[in-house]
């Protein structure tokens, strides 16, 4: 029982842990299906999380604070967009920037304005979100088996875990339902056919990333209102990248994002869990070695060992109208 | 006289300090097919691009069915019933045929319903001009005469009255072409208008009501086609009387420089490009390859030269044989005497961000003649390319200068220079003249004929007919990837017409 | 590589354009700094002084830039081969071990004028093989470069701190991080040649790693403008199917660039490991790997542009420093704002003035600007 037990704890940290990267993931799904490489879901993220926390803090509202983690973080979204759409710079180098901006800014304007070394204060009850019990849960909690899975694994999480895993049937139904969905796939694909089709690249781009923005924006909240109540220097930590490398894992598709996600997560989860005690039969696993697996498996993918990792054809390269 | 369907009136465009079109004038009458002919770089498809709102005029008026209209976006021609197909096809390749046919036209925000009307009004479409086509069928799997369906059908879907195709039979077969302009003339016997860019005279005198000439940004002359000549036509289009003959004596072939036998290429998708080919090329003859552009020219080309891998078949060089299912590279063929004049300058031959001395070396950089050690010999790559620019009259005469600011013209002089001065045994060269002003076209003429003189072996492929005949002693006509037939320079064009045309297979080649 | 615009004189183009992005970024730069209450004329003044003002200052930015020089060679050789290392920072990182090993086995018994050139070897050689796998798999797998080098960066810190809480660390010590070396893998200061003109260092780790930068970034210039092999990178950079038709080796020359690269990447870690601290520690590079696509973008991927572009930037860590010593409320991070707004405004919107400045040379001089609009087609 006791190894039923630390599963389902497991599996419990591994959702934890796997929903911001599900909404980096996502984030980035929308941006690169458009066309527009995104490393900067990192710094995203981090200014989301920034936002979100210091918001809430001041204005005592978790609401307000998750608005304005999306507010900042789509803001940031459009300056990579000026920059590799409007401008067509290298999209690349723009990610990278924003990523710098947001490391230094948020540490920055945190120490600036709550003096707390780049720390925001400690959110209160009613600025995070917490956890919801569903109903029964603590009901059945000592139910064998099923007690468990209820009461851990399925209640108990908050808003925002749920909001991460309706996104992927969402972000789904967007893409192959919807008449934006079709143009957001067609421009990663072939922006010169969206062009003479009468649509601006330009301005379905630009909505490709509000969409991006906003789901970092919910991913940065997530950290620092949920997992952690209050936002931390750095407190991304790699996530952004980690969601790149599920990217494209999942080849750029939202089900299988959500698989990838959970894995990475679960990787992450075992190390905690592990710490460095021995495994039967594999022995001791280094926790590093844990925390690398991720992105030794996508470069063991997009080496072309696991299937074949295809990216959106225009993808990184700016649109120049030309005949 | 027919209405009106279209009408353009002094029509300016400039790119930079290149005026693409000057105060155009022409008016395209309702339910016709009307023709509009030009060198390349004439300004055709800058026209019409204005005409689709891709660009916007600097100044003119555009009138449609007699109406001033301000045509700012292909959404505004779109809605005023215009409707345009591409010559490299506005296609999402991993799409449907459906998706592609809805994209940017969609009934509302869901798809279910704009792909179920599409269904139905392709089904109708489909029995109206026999336009058949798999509506689920994804694109990058059809062939591209279907594409280029889809193309249509994408524009009469949108309620396209106004059918502008750009270019159109560049990449079909003759047999897909004879298609095309079948689905042509029955879309004019519905009433709709077509406008036909090429600069195919053939094409223009089969199918066209009435034809209008460019020449360098202008517009020339509007004819009625039955009353008009293939000479008067190409007389318009080049300005002066075309004469594509340079004088050339008589040179006995010598001995066998190149043996191609049995060659098999496939191109990146897997597709045989060229299909268990064979030909010889000897010392002290030009062999020209022509065909319609697409049947494997280009794939024969990179084989030949060692850029890409042939799935088979054995080559020769001076009687040993190289390798180019394997290990062959095109620095080892240029080393063993085999120069290639790439039929892509701008990605291929030449490196344009370089300066011209810079590019007066490519693939010839190892040469000791270049380097001191592991360092370039500057000052002598400068002189060597001073040499070059002299010899070869390129303009401006600067080696220090961004290849980028040369013309066509001299761009290709460029190449030329640095290939043939290498004095290889075998020249290969894919489209000599392609946008190369008139000019600088009867210097590569001369100096490629002087190579043969010189008892070198030659091999040209071109889509320009009249250069082939021009230029060969000998003529290979190339047909879905195999040389079916050949012929002597004194060969009509309709007798090579029709083997580019693949009708008499049966006369396969040696 | 090509662009869709026109060309402008070459002084413009090397010259007017970095300078008047770098100035925008300093004007965005000095919004955040008033954003967090401060004045930023007095923090411009402050970074100013701090870097140059004293003696220790100019040498603590010279041993910064010396860095620098190094990350932002590798960032643009790889560059000029038309590949983005975006891995400069792990390959850097990683290379620590290979000079743990040269210093740990030979502090003790060899002096530094021996230690060092096996040290360089070993570090050129560790960052040059971590380049080499993402190389290979770009060349002969297809494997887009630019995530595979970040992937390699975590899996190249997840390695050292692995090594560094293990196998490296002392037996006892309780910090991450090698012992320290002895005298035979410290390296001479050259504090003294600033102290030749007069001024007064008290202590400041400027160490002979700064000549081995410059003498690289020389090298570097030789090796892309004079030899073959920069030929060929270069030829590989701008166009592929040219090299293919030249006979230039995809793979070949895609590995070569890349280990060049990281070569320089490692270099970098001499400085910091046996110029300043005398042990590798954990997280040594802290981000010089990043600076260095800054300091490439800035100099134009031109040696000479990036050794000018690592001293503004080593400036800027020095200066920073100060300033966050003088002004409580502005912490050595808003160096990373800074570095951020350069990489934006230097590189990722490097045309966004363009069109302008075009216009107002037009406007001057048509002829100077060039007839031709050269199109260009994204690689």
């Amino acid at each position: 029982m006791d190894v039923f037990i630390a599963i389902v704890q497991i599996l419990d940290s591994t959702i934890r842990l796997s929903v911001p990267l599900l909404l980096a993931c996502l984030a980035g799904l929308f941006s690169e299906r458009s066309g527009i490489f995104d490393i900067g879901l990192e710094g995203k993220m981090l200014v989301g999380a920034f936002a979100g926390a210091a918001a809430a803090s001041v204005f005592h509202s978790a609401f307000i604070g998750l608005g304005m983690a999306i507010l900042i973080s789509v803001a940031f979204a459009m300056v990579h967009g000026f920059a590799s759409i409007t401008h067509r710079g290298n999209q690349i180098v723009s990610g990278v920037a924003i990523n710098f901006i947001a490391a230094g800014s948020t540490i920055i304007l945190g120490q600036a304005w709550f003096q707390q070394g780049g720390r925001t204060p400690a959110l209160q009850p009613g600025e995070r979100f917490d956890a919801i019990v569903w109903p029964g849960a603590d009901a059945v909690r000592d139910v064998p088996v099923i007690g468990p899975i209820y009461a851990e694994l399925i209640s108990g999480h908050s808003l925002l875990v749920y909001l991460a895993f309706l996104m992927v049937p969402f972000t789904w139904w967007v893409l192959f339902r919807t008449r934006f969905g079709l143009r957001l796939r067609a421009v990663g694909e072939n922006p010169a056919a969206v062009d003479t089709a009468g649509i601006s690249v330009a301005w379905l781009r630009y909505r490709a990333l509000i969409c991006t923005g906003i789901l970092t924006g919910v991913a940065g909240a997530y950290l620092s209102m949920v997992q952690n109540g209050g936002f931390v220097k750095d407190m991304t930590a790699g996530k952004g990248y980690i969601a790149l490398a599920a990217l494209i894992f999942a080849k750029w598709k939202p089900v299988n994002a959500m698989f990838a996600c959970l894995l990475f997560g679960f990787l992450d989860a075992a190390a905690i869990r592990l710490q460095g005690s021995p495994l039967p039969i594999i022995g001791k696993v280094p926790v590093q070695f844990m925390q690398a697996l991720p992105y030794i498996l996508t470069v063991i993918l997009l080496a072309g060992f696991i299937g074949k990792a295809i990216p959106p054809r225009a993808g990184g390269v700016p649109y120049v109208k030309e005949r | 006289m027919a209405q009106a369907a279209i009408e353009l009136i002094g029509i300016n465009k400039s790119f930079g300090a290149v005026r693409a079109n000057r105060d155009i004038n022409l008016e395209i009458a309702r339910g016709t097919i009307h023709g509009i002919v030009g060198e390349n770089g004439a300004g055709k498809s800058t026209l019409m691009s204005i005409l689709y709102g891709f660009y916007q005029a600097d100044s003119g008026e555009i009138r449609v069915g007699g109406k001033p209209a301000s045509i700012k976006t292909p959404n505004d021609a779109i809605a005023l019933g215009i409707g345009m197909v591409h010559q490299h096809f506005m296609l999402v390749d991993n799409f449907s045929v459906l998706e592609n046919i809805i994209l940017g036209a969609e009934s509302d925000a869901l798809l279910k319903s704009s792909i179920a009307k599409a269904r139905s009004e392709l089904d109708r479409l489909e029995r109206e001009y026999g336009l058949e086509v798999d509506p689920d069928a994804i694109i990058e799997e059809l062939p591209v005469g279907l594409q280029q369906r889809v193309e249509i059908l994408k524009a009469l879907y949108r309620g396209a009255e106004i059918l502008i195709l750009d270019e159109p039979t560049g990449v079909l077969t003759p047999a897909e072409a004879d298609h095309l302009f079948r689905i042509l003339k029955q879309l004019k016997d519905q009433g709709k208008t077509v406008v036909l860019i090429t600069h195919k005279l053939r094409e223009i005198m089969a199918i066209t009501d009435n034809v209008s000439v460019m020449r360098q940004g202008t517009m020339v002359a509007t004819r009625e086609t039955n009353k008009t000549t293939v000479g008067e036509l190409a007389e318009l289009m080049v300005g002066r009387r075309v004469l594509l003959r340079v004088e050339k004596g008589e040179v006995e072939a010598g001995a066998v420089k190149l043996a191609v036998k049995n060659l098999t290429v496939k191109d990146s998708r897997g597709v045989t490009m060229v299909d268990d080919l064979s030909f010889d090329l000897r010392a002290g003859e030009i062999v020209g390859i022509a065909g319609v552009a697409g049947n494997g020219q280009s794939e024969l080309l990179e084989a030949i030269s060692g850029i890409r891998r042939a799935v088979s078949g054995s080559v020769m060089l001076d009687g040993k044989p190289i390798d180019l299912t394997g290990a062959a590279d095109p620095g080892e063929l240029r080393d063993r005497g085999l120069a290639h004049v790439p039929e892509d300058r701008h990605h291929v031959g030449l490196v344009l961000a370089f300066e011209e001395n810079e590019n007066s070396i490519l693939g010839y950089h190892d040469d000791p003649r270049y380097l001191k050690g592991p360092f370039l010999n500057v000052d002598a790559i400068v002189a060597d390319a001073k040499d070059k620019i002299e010899k070869y009259d390129i303009r401006p005469g600067n080696p220090r200068l961004k290849t980028a600011n040369f013309s066509g013209g001299n761009q290709q002089k460029i190449v030329l220079a640095r290939e043939m001065e290498q004095d290889p045994g075998v020249l290969i060269v894919g489209q000599p003249t392609r946008g190369v002003d008139v000019g600088a076209i009867e210097f590569i003429h001369k100096r490629l004929i002087a190579m043969r003189d010189q008892g070198k072996a030659v091999l040209v492929v071109s889509v320009e007919l009249d250069e082939i005949r021009s230029l060969s002693d000998r003529i290979l006509v190339m047909f879905a990837g195999r040389i079916v037939g050949e012929r002597g320079p004194e060969a009509t064009e309709g007798e090579l017409g029709l083997l580019m045309a693949g009708v008499e297979r049966q006369e396969a080649a040696l | 590589m090509s662009t869709p615009y026109a060309k402008l004189p070459a002084w413009a183009d090397y010259g007017l354009i970095p300078v008047i992005n770098l100035a925008v970024a300093f004007i965005v730069a000095g919004f955040v700094v008033l954003l967090v209450g401060e004045n930023p004329f007095r923090a411009a003044v402050i970074l100013v002084e701090g870097a140059f003002g004293k003696g220790t200052g100019i040498a603590f930015t010279l041993f910064y830039a010396t860095t620098f020089i190094f990350t932002g060679l590798s960032v643009a050789v790889a560059a000029h081969c038309g590949l983005f290392n975006i891995g400069t920072e792990g390959q850097a990182y990683i290379a620590g071990l290979g000079i743990a090993i040269v210093c740990l086995s030979f502090d003790s018994t060899l002096p530094w004028w021996l230690t060092f050139p096996m040290a360089i070897v070993a570090s050129a050689l560790v960052g040059a093989l971590w380049a080499l796998i993402p190389a290979y798999l770009q060349a002969r797998r297809g494997s887009h470069i630019v995530i595979t080098t970040i992937m390699f960066n975590f899996i190249a810190a997840s390695s050292m701190v692995y090594l560094l809480v293990g196998l490296l660390k002392p037996a006892g010590s309780q910090a991450p991080q090698t012992r320290n070396f002895l005298a035979g893998a410290e390296l001479p200061k050259l504090n003294w040649v600033i102290e030749l003109f007069g001024a007064k260092i008290r202590s400041a780790p400027l160490n002979v790693t700064f000549l081995l930068a410059l003498l690289m970034a020389f090298l570097v210039w030789l090796l892309i403008w004079r030899t073959k092999l920069g030929y060929e990178m270069r030829t590989y950079g701008h166009s592929p199917k040219a090299a293919r038709y030249a006979g230039i080796s995809e793979t070949r020359i895609i590995i070569t660039a890349m280990m060049i690269s990281g070569a320089l990447a490692g270099m970098m870690a001499l400085n910091p490991v046996m110029g300043d601290q005398h042990n590798v520690a954990i997280d040594f590079v802290s981000g010089a790997g990043f600076v260095g696509i800054a300091v490439a973008l800035m100099g134009r991927l031109h040696p000479v542009g990036i050794v000018l572009a690592a001293v503004l930037f080593g400036m800027l860590y020095q200066g920073g420093a100060e300033l966050a010593f003088e002004m409580p409320a502005i912490s050595r991070d808003m160096i990373v704002i800074i570095q951020g707004l350069v990489i934006l405004f230097a590189g990722a919107l490097e045309h966004m003035f363009r069109p302008y400045i075009q216009a107002m040379f037009a406007s001057f001089s048509p002829r100077s600007v060039g007839m031709e609009v050269v199109k260009g087609r994204g690689a």
